[in-house]
């Protein structure tokens, strides 16, 4: 496995200009140990398996998966809510990967988190104001002309009256909620955020507000985005770039265009043609993954998607893909990449 | 193609299964009466998909209630007709609906995980639907239409499955074993309450498609409820789109789709991010948020919300707009405008961003 570290840290990122990143992933694994019964044999979920990406000043970047992918372990890994089991992330030129204590909070100034649930995420009992002010209060900072106008000014940059300062979130609706979150990742002028899902427990009409509110701050801030999600569609719409995971494993790494117009990875393409499509109607043309995913605690041999792949040969079971650039422009880890733009 | 969904005043449909009149269930509360569904008028044929569409609280899961008589009758004013098969259920006798339910209607829960009991096997709960509508079948019986059902609801290895229990299953099985339990005494109506929604879009995409087979099968009527757009397009052939317990938009998958009338359908539309088009382009998203059931907006309940609101003097703010043909047959929609200048903002406005485009 430590070839595919090696061949997929450089190339990941081709088509970009060569800045510094500000988020550098090199091998990241995490595994979680279970145990089935009281004294039954442990085994080892793998979450996640030796993942690599960048992401650079002001970009945005989407992981992309099902559920299970690992894509929400990954992020809880950048934000350090999660410990990696090996790997390496460095953040503006520093090793993250196991900081601790004061030096960790300081760090999470500059990485926030913005998680799915606009209702589990907030306190009932703290007014919004103290919601708002709490990463400000932890850290000790005193802005200039106070907390209380800082609260309010975060308030109204995304889109709250700066007057509901002393109400409760079950005041506000599921999108208002979730503006509260994100007001609150804003307070500390973080660097990077990561953005967990942070539009799928919401109403169609109120996700595009949400949706929009992101893509306004993200120019306005100059903020990089690591953005996690399973829809597809608002992904296309909010980044750059765009990894696809699957069972714990990075399968395609490109730009926008790369992955929606002219994807390499038959996963990918399984995945792109599973969205229903209002232009398309009836369906038709849909390819059709069987069966579900396997479990990570025992995946497959060689390429793990290789028991659902309708492309597999031989040597598909036998030897693991590495992340390779293909004709396609993006990079993919699959040894029959597929090459045209999707009908 | 023909229409099957109507509006109060036309005509009713003989061929129809189901037959939805002028259905209004309001829950008187302590901060007042809740009009949850307020006039809804649909009809489904057997072998025939009708989707309703809106967002949460717009009425469409307490309409599917209904048409299994789950209120209670004491915390629960309902008016209108249901006719299921000749039948009407509003107010009829409890025991006489749990003849039916299940039976002749059965319905697809959104979460299949708190919809399975997690204390009995799944192949348990599917024979025990059967034997409540069927009292004479031995315990064995059950059991084989059990493992049958899971046999033809496409989940490998039916027997061993039967003997699990609902946390043994992964998402996409569990909803099998929930179709499979839905269909297993071959009901001529199946309501999926947001059947997908907590599904990844492979598994749906194969959850859908089994759907399809099976009504195809069975000639079943399906009623799909949903917010997805993208779910409805794929699967009905009717559309009824519901704001605020009221119908403001019906008609044929393809009218509603691709030549929408209502303000509201088209804000559906323009904020639903597509695979195709500029990206860069910011959605459209419809100002604010839906209304307290409680307390209407006076007029036409979307006004608040509608860019187009006063186009015609005060009659927006005044008059709740009816039903009423929009152009095509079978498509109606709830709206002031004249039609000419929907056509005209529509062309404008809408046309070119989300998934309208």
């Amino acid at each position: 496995m430590t070839d595919l570290a090696d061949s997929a840290a450089s190339p990941a990122t081709p088509t970009l200009p060569a800045r510094e990143p500000l988020l550098k992933v090199e091998g990241l694994t995490k595994h979680f140990p279970v145990r089935s019964g009281l004294w039954g044999k442990g085994s080892v979920v793998r979450a996640v398996e030796n993942v690599n990406f960048e992401v650079r000043p002001g970009e945005t970047l989407g992981l992309v998966g099902e559920s299970g992918c690992g894509k929400t372990t990954t992020g809880r890994m950048l934000v350090r809510l999660l410990e990696p089991t090996s790997g390496k992330i460095t953040f503006n030129g520093e090793d993250i990967t196991h900081t601790k204590g004061s030096r960790l909070r300081k760090l999470r100034q500059d990485i926030q988190i913005i998680f799915q649930d606009p209702y589990a995420s907030l306190n009932p009992r703290h007014t919004v104001g103290r919601i708002v002010a709490m990463p400000l209060q932890v850290n000790g900072i005193e802005p200039p002309g106070g907390v209380k106008r800082r609260v309010q000014e975060l308030l109204e940059t995304v889109g709250l009256n700066p007057e509901h300062y002393n109400r409760y979130p079950h005041e506000f609706s599921g999108g208002q909620r979730q503006r509260i979150g994100i007001a609150r990742a804003l307070a500390l002028q973080p660097k990077l955020i990561v953005a967990d899902e942070p539009v799928s427990a919401l109403d169609v009409s109120i996700q595009a507000q949400v949706v929009n509110l992101l893509r306004q701050l993200q120019r306005d801030l100059g903020l990089s985005f690591v953005f996690i999600a399973h829809d597809l569609a608002v992904v296309r719409h909010f980044c750059e770039r765009i990894a696809v995971m699957y069972l714990g494993r990075m399968v395609e790494v490109g730009t926008r265009q790369q992955i929606y117009e002219n994807p390499a990875h038959p996963y990918t393409r399984a995945l792109l043609s599973a969205v229903p499509d209002v232009t398309k109607l009836g369906g038709a043309g849909r390819i059709k993954l069987e069966g579900d995913v396997p479990s990570p605690i025992d995946p497959p041999s060689g390429c793990v998607f290789h028991t659902r792949c309708w492309k597999a040969q031989e040597k598909c079971a036998a030897e693991a893909p590495v992340l390779l650039p293909n004709p396609n422009g993006s990079v993919a880890a699959c040894h029959f990449p597929e090459t045209g733009a999707v009908i | 193609m023909t229409t099957s969904t109507s509006p109060a005043a036309a005509a009713v449909d003989p061929e129809a299964y189901l037959q939805v009149r002028d259905l209004k269930v309001q829950f008187p509360t302590e901060d007042g009466l809740v009009r949850a569904v307020d006039g809804v008028s649909f009809s489904v044929r057997r072998g025939q998909t009708l989707g309703i569409v809106g967002e949460s609280g717009s009425g469409k899961s307490v309409t599917s209630m209904s048409i299994l008589g789950l209120h209670n009758p004491a915390r629960t004013k309902i008016s209108g007709e249901i006719s299921i098969g000749g039948q009407n259920i509003v107010g009829m006798k409890e025991e006489k609906i749990q003849k039916l339910r299940g039976k002749d209607v059965a319905m697809i829960f959104q979460d299949p995980l708190s919809a399975l009991h997690p204390y009995y096997k799944v192949g348990a709960q599917i024979a025990e639907a059967y034997k409540v509508h069927h009292p004479s079948a031995s315990k064995k019986e059950a059991s084989t239409r059990a493992v049958d059902m899971l046999n033809r609801v496409g989940i490998p290895q039916p027997q061993r499955r039967a003997n699990q229990y609902p946390h043994e299953f992964s998402g996409g099985m569990r909803q099998r074993a929930m179709i499979a339990m839905a269909l297993v005494n071959d009901p001529a109506l199946v309501i999926a309450d947001e059947p997908t929604t907590a599904l990844d879009v492979t598994v749906q995409a194969q959850i859908l498609e089994l759907l399809e087979d099976l009504q195809r099968e069975f000639q079943s009527a399906i009623i799909m409820i949903t917010h997805d757009l993208g779910v409805v397009s794929q699967v009905a052939d009717d559309v009824l789109v519901m704001y605020a317990g009221r119908p403001v938009e019906t008609g044929s998958v393809e009218q509603i789709m691709k030549r929408p009338q209502h303000p509201y359908t088209w804000g559906l539309l323009a904020s639903v991010p597509s695979l195709h088009g500029d990206a860069n382009v910011d959605l459209v998203p419809i100002k604010g948020n839906p209304p307290s059931l409680i307390n209407l907006p006076t007029g036409c309940s979307f006004n608040p919300r509608c860019r187009y609101a006063g186009q015609n003097g005060n009659r927006s703010f005044s008059e709740v707009p009816e039903l009423r043909p929009a152009g095509e047959d079978g498509h109606n929609v709830a709206c002031h405008m004249s039609f000419e200048t929907r056509q005209r903002l529509y062309a404008e406005d809408i046309a070119h961003a989300g998934v309208a485009q």
